[in-house]
């Protein structure tokens, strides 16, 4: 099997959530200039609802095509979703606005906080399984294997990035968003309802975050209240990694981080093999013919490389890849 | 240092005997409050930290309890039989002072040009990078001892007197948790000491005008670079002292206790009694410490009678009055309970 090609395709596949995701904190930040901690939680609760819809069809025995199950579980999440997304910002964030920076930092974390538990007080600490309904067929590609769920991840996701833009940059709301993201102000003057663009960005994330939600979930096969943590924190890396603020860098950031990630999980444990090394392979000989690797860092440190990236663009690139203004300290 | 009236001084002099007598009163009720006594004292103690950090100089920093981790792990390696070392007390805590400050300047170089927002995400992804590390650290070479943690690991001791065991003083038995809350007690002591001479030093002064304006203080001739470093760093020692004793308080560390919520609490107990004042911080620290606490005691068995089984856990409540602390205090008392002077006047600012 090829493990470059398939990792590319696993890349891909946790890249596009990612991207969706990421979409939803660059929206809020491009328009408030706001980091919306509580997203990531949306994303979660989005899949805790699929799930339970999903797995409650399924417990009525009615004979649905799996499909349509998925279907009904997605479009239960995004209302929800949407509707957390609006109270986030009219209890949490509106009426801070004009407070300093401080201040809605503080109460996104809160929020995030109040929202996970409330998830753990719902669903329990025990992650939900998505239940097998699902046989998910591979196909072979040039050495590697790509699943039905993988396909279908990856194409909802092009349609996502595809309808967003679309509706950012040729309908009159869009403007508006735009107007909006350029100067609250001018904007207001030009007849648009700041606070309706706002509160919009917020919602549309959320409910792009809610089919996140339910493509993560049904990918890796479970839900949990602090899965909505990783993922979150990994997505607002790819928004800075494509440039915060920026729609394109958004989905850009978010399938790179997913490359970086799956390829840093294949190949880690055979870079950081001692007994490959001169140095360590004769220091180390003993344990090295015994156990054949001394590998310093496994895939076990998946989760690093985001964070390695996040570091990585600060130090180097802070506007990110796409991104034109510099994040200097306002 | 303005002078006390003799009331104030009796007042003061009131209080210390109530600080002096509390283990031995909290140990009738049981011995399990003393150790609620000395866990809240180790809170105040990173939420002290902490203050620095975001009360003073205005950088959100919320992984804040990888501090407390490295101070930790620092004792927990030096002084157990994990590698078979047991260094004294006074090589330990400094030096894990040392280590802890260290990571904070590592930490806080590369964000030291951006925003806040970036920083508050950058430290969040360094707490977990922390964790990760504690909990893979087993393999190839085993330093931690992973998801296990260590055990077994040598307490507090001068001299002769070991502050686990217990002892009896002028005829009054003094339990092992009774001992640890007087060395925490005269640390603690030091600490407020030393963090209200920073309030009105030179350092702390820079901090606050870094806070309130990072352009002017530059402009004023403030080395932000430096002075943003030194806040770190310094935040980040008291987090490293805090573990040492935590880990030689406890025997037993892992890396359970220094998740991602364990800062969100130090960054609640700061929030809600007021950035920047030292006094409220404490009040701060010492309330979130407690309450949960008594809820713990009253509301569980409360749900037991009303429901007759158990709804909503006491971790569960205890991480949601923090969230709502959060909230709330943003939205109503911005500038916390106890709020500092000057820092009130700025968070009301522009709040038409």
């Amino acid at each position: 099997m090829d493990i470059f090609l398939q990792q590319i395709i696993n890349g891909l596949t946790t890249g596009s959530v990612y991207a969706i995701v990421a979409l939803g904190y660059t929206m809020v930040y491009g328009v408030i200039q706001l980091i919306n901690f509580a997203h990531g939680e949306v994303v979660m609760i989005g899949a805790m609802v699929a799930f339970t819809v999903i797995t409650a069809l399924v417990g009525a025995g009615l004979p649905l095509p799996p499909i349509v199950l998925v279907l009904a579980g997605v479009l239960a999440a995004i209302p929800v979703c949407m509707a957390i997304g609006y109270l986030l910002e009219r209890a949490a964030y509106r009426p801070l606005r004009h407070a300093p920076r401080l201040a809605p930092l503080i109460t996104a974390i809160g929020m995030s906080i109040i929202l996970q538990h409330l998830a753990l007080l719902v669903w329990g600490r025990d992650p939900l399984a998505f239940p097998q309904i699902i046989d998910n067929p591979s196909f072979a590609l040039g050495g590697a294997a790509i699943s039905a769920v993988q396909i279908a991840i990856i194409l909802l996701s092009v349609t996502m990035m595809a309808g967003l833009t679309w509706f950012v940059y040729r309908t009159r709301f869009g403007i508006a968003i735009r107007a909006t993201a350029e100067d609250v102000r001018v904007a207001a003057l030009m007849g648009i309802d700041a606070n309706r663009v706002i509160a919009a960005t917020f919602t549309i994330g959320a409910a792009m975050g809610a089919v996140a939600g339910v493509m993560y979930g049904t990918y890796y096969g479970i839900a949990h209240y602090t899965m909505g943590f990783t993922l979150g924190l990994k997505a607002f890396s790819a928004a800075v990694l494509g440039g915060i603020g920026n729609l394109a860098g958004a989905m850009l950031g978010g399938i790179l981080l997913g490359l970086v990630e799956a390829l840093g999980a294949g190949y880690i444990g055979d870079l950081t093999d001692l007994c490959q090394w001169p140095l360590f392979g004769d220091l180390l000989a003993e344990r090295c013919a015994a156990d054949g690797h001394v590998v310093l860092f496994g895939s076990n440190y998946q989760d690093v490389f985001a964070f390695l990236v996040l570091i990585a663009v600060l130090v180097f690139r802070p506007s990110g890849l796409l991104g034109e203004r510099v994040a200097e300290r306002a | 240092m303005k002078h006390k009236s003799p009331a104030q001084w009796f007042g003061l002099a009131l209080v210390a005997l109530a600080l002096l007598a509390l283990p031995l009163v909290l140990t009738q009720v049981g011995t399990a409050w003393v150790r609620i006594a000395n866990l809240a004292i180790l809170f105040v103690f990173l939420s002290l930290g902490l203050n620095i950090v975001v009360g003073m100089a205005g950088l959100l920093d919320l992984g804040y309890i990888a501090f407390y981790a490295v101070g930790a792990y620092t004792w927990a390696l030096l002084a157990s039989p994990h590698f078979n070392l047991h260094l004294p007390f006074w090589v330990i805590l400094p030096l894990g002072a040392l280590c802890a400050g260290l990571a904070g300047a590592v930490l806080g170089a590369p964000t030291l040009r951006l925003r806040g927002d970036y920083l508050a995400i950058v430290t969040l992804g360094f707490g977990e990078i922390v964790r990760i590390l504690m909990n893979n650290l087993s393999a190839p070479f085993n330093v931690t001892n992973g998801p296990k943690g260590i055990t077994r690991i040598d307490g507090f001791s001068v001299g002769n007197i070991n502050f686990s065991a217990s002892d009896s003083l002028f005829g009054i038995a003094f339990t092992g948790p009774a001992k640890y809350y007087y060395v925490l007690l005269f640390l603690l002591l030091f600490v407020i000491v030393v963090n209200l001479r920073l309030q009105k030093s030179r350092i702390g002064r820079a901090w606050v005008a870094i806070r309130e304006d990072e352009t002017a203080a530059k402009a004023a001739g403030i080395d932000t670079r430096n002075v943003k470093l030194l806040a770190f760093a310094m935040g980040a020692s008291f987090g490293g002292v805090a573990g040492g004793m935590f880990a030689a308080m406890q025997g037993f560390i892992s890396p359970e206790s220094f998740a991602l919520h364990e800062s969100i609490m130090v960054l609640s107990m700061v929030v809600l009694g007021g950035m920047g004042n030292v006094w409220g911080v404490i009040a701060g620290a010492l309330l979130l410490s407690f309450v949960p606490e008594f809820l713990r005691y009253t509301v569980e068995p409360a749900q037991k009678a009303l429901f007759g089984r158990l709804l909503v856990e006491p971790e569960v409540l205890r991480m949601l009055i923090f969230g709502i602390a959060l909230v709330l205090t943003m939205r109503f008392r911005p500038a916390g309970l106890w709020p500092e002077s000057r820092h009130k006047r700025e968070m009301n600012e522009g709040r038409a």
